[in-house]
């Protein structure tokens, strides 16, 4: 133990010198690694799995995507570099990974502590609880003296903590390290209550033998925006990050899609749309791209809402509604300062 | 009563059957199965437990399995046993991991010749097994030009290695490497040299104070804390160096135990005969003491082979970590009993057939000392 204790402290010491040495120019590395190191969930139904042929899918593996299209000019060149919720930040700040995207909320802590820059959110959550529908329970505050099942590292055993806390109710917490063990957990009866952020149970509901015998309750208890997040000291890959989330976002909002981008990109009388897509400005070379990294982003794996309804949304069998991840214009909170 | 006992000389009796019951399957079943109370009750209640375990096992593996299916949804309208069609699907990730669909059959063959390069290392009885030798020295080299590429070959990445390909690559990188490495520094800790003793003391004892885990994280994360800056130090490189040093300080500790059980007559004799320290220890000390030390020495390689699904913490993509991953796929989400059990299959055939070569050479070994 002494000695494990040693390694922690001397990471600790070392820290501060080793993350400002290999955050000087993230975009340069990237860029002569010719491959965009993108960390992602090792497996999180809907944001990141493998699929058959041993290719990353999932709503966050195509925000990967997106930003190598961008960077590199080409969505193919990202390796995946799979990450557990205790590893993620490691691997972030020491450098073995150059972008986060992996449903990592974003908190004062991280944000402040931990070193991290977080550069927007691509999916509002928030934290629920699911029961089954046998135990009778109305309302989370019903469930004094409950097992409950919960992902250790994660904000929600936190929250979890806070709830019941404020709320004068006694827990018994089942400590789990992936999503894939506490629905066995779930399922087998260890644990009344599975509590994760509201996608999370809805995804995990999907895959039950009887969904119907299982009811997440009304209380969000808390918010977890995700989003992506980069090593803090390097402000221009922040921004590059940053503008290719927000370009998706944009993209929606003003109508380019994957099939009409190459059409608008010719031109169009909305100067924000030409503007963005490179026929107007540079605003590429500001951020040390090519003028039409939208253009490449969009073609590549779509807008905000083509990315939403293909991995996550009501067709696909995670099934979520939009919800706070519609626009502002339509009444969601995804909103994107403007291309100008 | 027309039969008449036969009267036969001294000594020219036939024998005779045993009595019934003492015979066949009724003596068989009387002392294994019901030599006494207490073994009466015990078969008893094991019939009944295999009758509770057995058919429902049966029914969900075999019976009840659906093997085609193109995804959950259509397994569990089929039957509601095993969803097959999933390792199926999955199959080729499970085993090759990313690596590239069309150099696969490069970790085949490197698969083939790791099992030729095996049979002269591990049986004495084949033939030519001299040249046989000289190639298994070779196989590293050739494996590792198969797998990496170069030299006409397309190159492939150390991070598209991965499934029950990245375990064997770990495995037995650390198994072949561990034991030369473990054996030196067993002999290091038994020497009279002040600074090979402390060094090999320190060694050992610092790797046993460490879990394996916080070394591989180390390994991973912290050693670019330490390199210069713009250093690149393949992950799996490091991975292999890790677990290499970990199995041989386990690996000199049992056999430390071993070379303490040779007499101290056996050194005594060596040196009376004139040999020098290293020809004693190849020819007289060693072979006994690695004779005794065999169980332990598997057992460590068992345990190194089970330790290699640790790669998953670090972002490596192992069997384990490729089957977690596959169950996030939406369209196969919850099918967890089906990839453990498949998991647990490989890694039961892997370190079964290491403990039974274990077995095998405890036998040959110990001619003269059975008891």
């Amino acid at each position: 133990m002494k000695k494990t204790a040693f390694i922690s402290a001397a990471a600790a010491a070392v820290m501060a010198i080793g993350a400002t040495a290999a955050n000087a120019a993230t975009l340069e590395d990237v860029r002569k690694n010719g491959e965009l190191r993108c960390v992602v969930s090792t497996g999180l139904a809907g944001f990141a799995y493998t699929d058959s042929a041993g290719v990353y899918q999932g709503f966050d593996a195509d925000f990967c995507r997106a930003t190598a299209a961008a960077v590199l000019g080409d969505p193919s060149k990202v390796k995946f570099v799979p990450a557990t919720g205790k590893t993620r930040f490691t691997i972030l700040n020491s450098g073995e990974g150059d972008v986060l995207w992996r449903n990592t909320t974003w908190t004062f802590v991280r944000d402040v502590d931990v070193k991290l820059t977080f550069v927007g959110v691509n999916y509002y959550d928030g934290q629920g609880f699911m029961v089954p529908k046998s135990l009778g329970v109305k309302s989370a505050k019903d469930l004094d003296g409950a097992t409950v099942c919960i992902q250790t590292g994660t904000t929600t055993e936190l929250n979890l903590a806070d709830f019941f806390r404020t709320n004068k109710i006694k827990y018994e917490p089942v400590p789990i390290e992936t999503n894939d063990e506490s629905r066995t957990n779930y399922l087998a009866g260890r644990c009344d209550v599975y509590t994760t952020d509201a996608s999370g149970l809805a995804a995990t509901r999907s895959t039950f033998p009887t969904p119907k015998d299982h009811v997440i309750l009304p209380e969000i208890i808390s918010k977890e925006p995700l989003g992506p997040a980069v090593r803090q000291g390097d402000d221009a890959w922040a921004d590059t990050v940053r503008w290719v989330l927000n370009a998706t976002l944009a993209a929606e909002e003003l109508g380019i899609t994957k099939a009409n981008v190459a059409e608008l990109a010719k031109g169009t009388n909305n100067p924000e749309i030409n503007r963005m897509l490179g026929t107007e400005g540079d605003l590429g070379a500001m951020l040390g791209l090519e003028k039409d990294w939208v253009v490449k982003v969009i073609s590549a794996v779509g807008n905000y809402g083509e990315i939403f309804d293909r991995h996550i949304g009501p067709s696909t069998d995670i099934a979520l509604e939009r919800g706070l991840n519609a626009l502002w214009t339509n009444g969601g909170l995804q909103y994107t300062p403007p291309f100008r | 009563m027309s039969e008449v006992a036969q009267t036969y000389p001294p000594g020219q009796h036939p024998d005779m059957p045993p009595p019934a019951g003492q015979r066949g399957l009724m003596l068989w079943l009387r002392t294994n199965l019901f030599s006494s109370w207490v073994n009466t009750l015990m078969t008893v209640v094991a019939v009944y437990l295999l009758y509770k375990i057995v058919p429902p096992i049966l029914d969900w593996a075999v019976l009840d399995a659906v093997m085609n299916a193109a995804n959950r949804n259509e397994c569990r309208e089929i039957a509601q046993g095993a969803c097959w069609a999933f390792i199926k699907d999955r199959f080729s990730i499970l085993v090759y991991g990313f690596y590239p669909s069309d150099e696969r059959w490069r970790v085949n063959m490197a698969f083939i010749l790791l099992c030729l390069a095996l049979v002269p290392v591990l049986f004495d009885n084949v033939p030519f097994r001299k040249p046989g030798m000289i190639f298994s020295a070779a196989y590293p080299f050739i494996a590792g030009w198969l797998l990496l590429g170069g030299l006409g070959l397309t190159p492939v990445g150390t991070d598209e290695f991965g499934g029950m390909m990245l375990n064997t690559v770990v495995g037995v990188t650390g198994i072949a490497f561990s034991l030369p490495l473990g054996i030196l520094l067993a002999l290091g800790r038994q020497s009279h040299l002040p600074i090979v003793k402390s060094c090999s003391v320190c060694f050992i004892e610092f790797i046993r104070g460490v879990p394996l885990i916080t070394l591989l994280f180390v390994a991973s994360t912290m050693l670019n804390y330490f390199l210069p800056p713009g250093t690149t130090f393949d992950l799996l490189l490091r991975v292999l160096i890790m677990v290499t040093l970990f199995a041989s300080g386990y690996i000199a500790e049992v056999v430390r135990g071993g070379l303490q059980a040779i007499p101290k007559g056996q050194y005594e004799a060596a040196d009376s005969m004139g040999l020098k320290y290293w020809q004693s220890m190849r020819l007289i000390v060693l072979p006994q003491a690695l004779k005794i030390s065999i169980p332990g020495i598997v057992n460590t390689f068992i345990g190194l082979f089970k330790d290699t699904t640790l790669v998953l913490i670090i972002g490596l993509l192992d069997v384990l970590g490729i089957g977690k991953s596959s169950l996030a796929d939406a369209q196969w989400n919850g099918l967890s009993n089906e990839i453990y059990v498949s998991i647990a299959i490989f890694f039961f055939i892997a370190c079964f057939g290491m403990s039974r070569y274990s077995i095998y050479l405890e036998n040959k070994l110990d001619k003269g000392y059975k008891r």
